[in-house]
């Protein structure tokens, strides 16, 4: 399969991303942001079909639209109360945006189908190298302010004592998200950019307890997940984004139940 | 141990929160390596002065001043809970090292990893380092979180409520390994609590927070009367 260009392109990508959602992956899990992420997902989604509809690539848009609203979304939930009502009201109102985007833009169906759930074949050699770009920037900034991130997202009490500007932290890391968001939707689909963003974290914290080993084994199963997908969905020739997130989904239930049982077994 | 230079002084400080008065006029000195107890009734407001003192909220008037610069003074702080549930992943070693954030690579040093393993010798949890705080006991749980405020070698230690939820031994555990720690090093102690007896059994200064106002002294003179007296009152 390597013989074509697009699966050599598809490879590489899935490479870019499962490293990239590994590392922010960990971070997302700590700071309880699965949801939100979701949420960055749709809009990204939204973006995407502004891009088609305004000329421009569908990434440049989601880049658009998710960094800009990843500040409002992280403004406007910063009450716990008010996250989830807030966040399903933006999720709402951005699916919304996307479908009169690409109705406007007068795309087709399929079209529609590789924005929300990814596409392999869709990949060019320069969109290898904007994802490289953009995910060097994002590990470049984590690298920057790790050990401080490290520390609000893993004890946010700790974190206000010592006087860290949490809400600098807070807006800088849903900027980064908002680009990671951006690279994966290319090859899983921005309906199913969560799974990359959350499952492979989620699971690792049941294995490892620190944090770089987190995202040792976080990175390993997101690329377990992504080469495997990429492999099956060659072969079989169905959605790459089914296997994914069925692969995934399996690792995280695995985890899951030998948690289960090991807590059951301790008394 | 007390040596006589001042560490923290609250000048005139007062806090008012819409339509209710927490406390006013408070005027307080507290030297190096001093143990206080800060003790009175719910909702007198010991935890907003001890957020006032670490600078997370205004006063209304008056004044916090670290001595001699702010800069000289490092605060620790223990709460009685954080947000860690059975599920949370880290180790009691990783959660230690999370408060250390001056070095600017990703992983620790080979100095700080020593100060790390140093701390969790002196709480008593070498031989758990590598068990997830998720899994630990509550006793175990308030250790870690004393190693974690110890371990970038702070010169006040405010303990709020830190105690409350745990059993009687653990309790007297815990505070005795501070005390040693106060003794040893000349660490001021702030000791936020309900718990008389063991105020009386560890501190050398009281502050009694009163909704009338405040009081204060030496350890000897909070005596239950003092304090019978102010929950009559109270009631």
């Amino acid at each position: 399969m390597f013989e074509y260009e697009f699966m050599r392109n598809a490879f590489a990508a899935g490479t870019i991303i499962a490293i990239i959602c590994g590392i922010m992956g960990v971070f997302v899990i700590a700071r309880n942001m699965s949801f939100l992420t979701h949420t960055l997902s749709e809009i990204g989604f939204s973006g995407a079909a502004f891009g088609i509809f305004a000329g421009w690539t569908p990434l440049s848009g989601m880049l658009l639209f998710t960094v800009i609203s990843s500040v409002i979304v992280g403004r406007l939930s910063v009450r716990a109360e008010r996250r989830e009502a807030a966040i399903s009201a933006i999720s709402a109102l951005f699916i919304g945006l996307g479908i009169l985007f690409l109705s406007l833009a007068n795309t087709n169906a399929s079209y529609a189908t590789n924005i929300l759930f990814g596409s392999v074949i869709g990949i060019s050699s320069s969109d290898v190298t904007q994802m490289l770009t953009l995910s060097i920037l994002v590990l470049i900034v984590i690298l920057a302010i790790y050990r401080f991130l490290k520390f609000d997202s893993f004890d946010h009490t700790g974190a206000l004592v010592k006087g860290l500007w949490t809400n600098t932290l807070s807006v800088v890391f849903l900027v980064l998200l908002a680009l990671s968001v951006s690279v994966a939707a290319q090859i899983v689909g921005s309906l199913l950019i969560f799974i990359l963003l959350t499952l492979p974290a989620a699971t690792a914290k049941y294995f490892a307890h620190s944090v770089g080993r987190m995202m040792g084994l976080a990175i390993v199963l997101a690329l377990v997940g992504v080469w495997s997908g990429l492999t099956l969905s060659y072969l079989t020739n169905y959605p790459v984004s089914f296997f994914i997130a069925a692969i995934e989904a399996l690792f995280y239930f695995l985890a899951l139940g030998w948690q289960t049982t090991r807590t059951a077994a301790k008394g | 141990m007390t040596t006589t230079a001042p560490i923290l002084k609250l000048d005139h400080l007062g806090m008012t929160f819409p339509g209710h008065p927490v406390f006013n006029d408070l005027n307080l000195t507290i030297h190096r390596g001093e143990f206080w107890s800060i003790v009175g009734e719910n909702g007198v407001g010991k935890t907003t002065l001890m957020r006032t003192i670490l600078h997370q909220l205004r006063p209304t008037t008056g004044r916090v001043h670290y001595l001699p610069t702010s800069s000289t003074v490092r605060i620790g702080y223990v709460p009685q809970f954080r947000n860690i549930d059975a599920d949370y992943p880290l180790s009691i070693r990783d959660f230690v090292g999370l408060n250390l954030t001056g070095w600017k690579l990703p992983w620790l040093s080979r100095r700080e990893r020593a100060r790390v393993t140093d701390i969790l010798a002196q709480t008593g949890l070498a031989q758990l380092v590598h068990r997830p705080i998720g899994q630990a006991s509550g006793g175990e749980k308030q250790k870690a979180y004393l190693a974690q405020a110890l371990v970038e070698r702070p010169n006040l230690l405010i303990l709020d409520e830190s105690t409350a939820s745990l059993d009687p031994v653990t309790k007297t555990e815990l505070l005795d390994l501070v005390q040693k720690i106060n003794q040893q090093m000349a660490l001021t102690v702030l000791f936020v609590t309900h718990d008389i007896p063991m105020a009386r059994r560890y501190a050398e200064q009281f502050l009694m927070l009163t909704p009338q106002g405040s009081e204060q002294g030496p350890i000897a003179q909070l005596t239950d009367q003092k304090v019978w007296h102010e929950e009559a009152q109270h009631v």
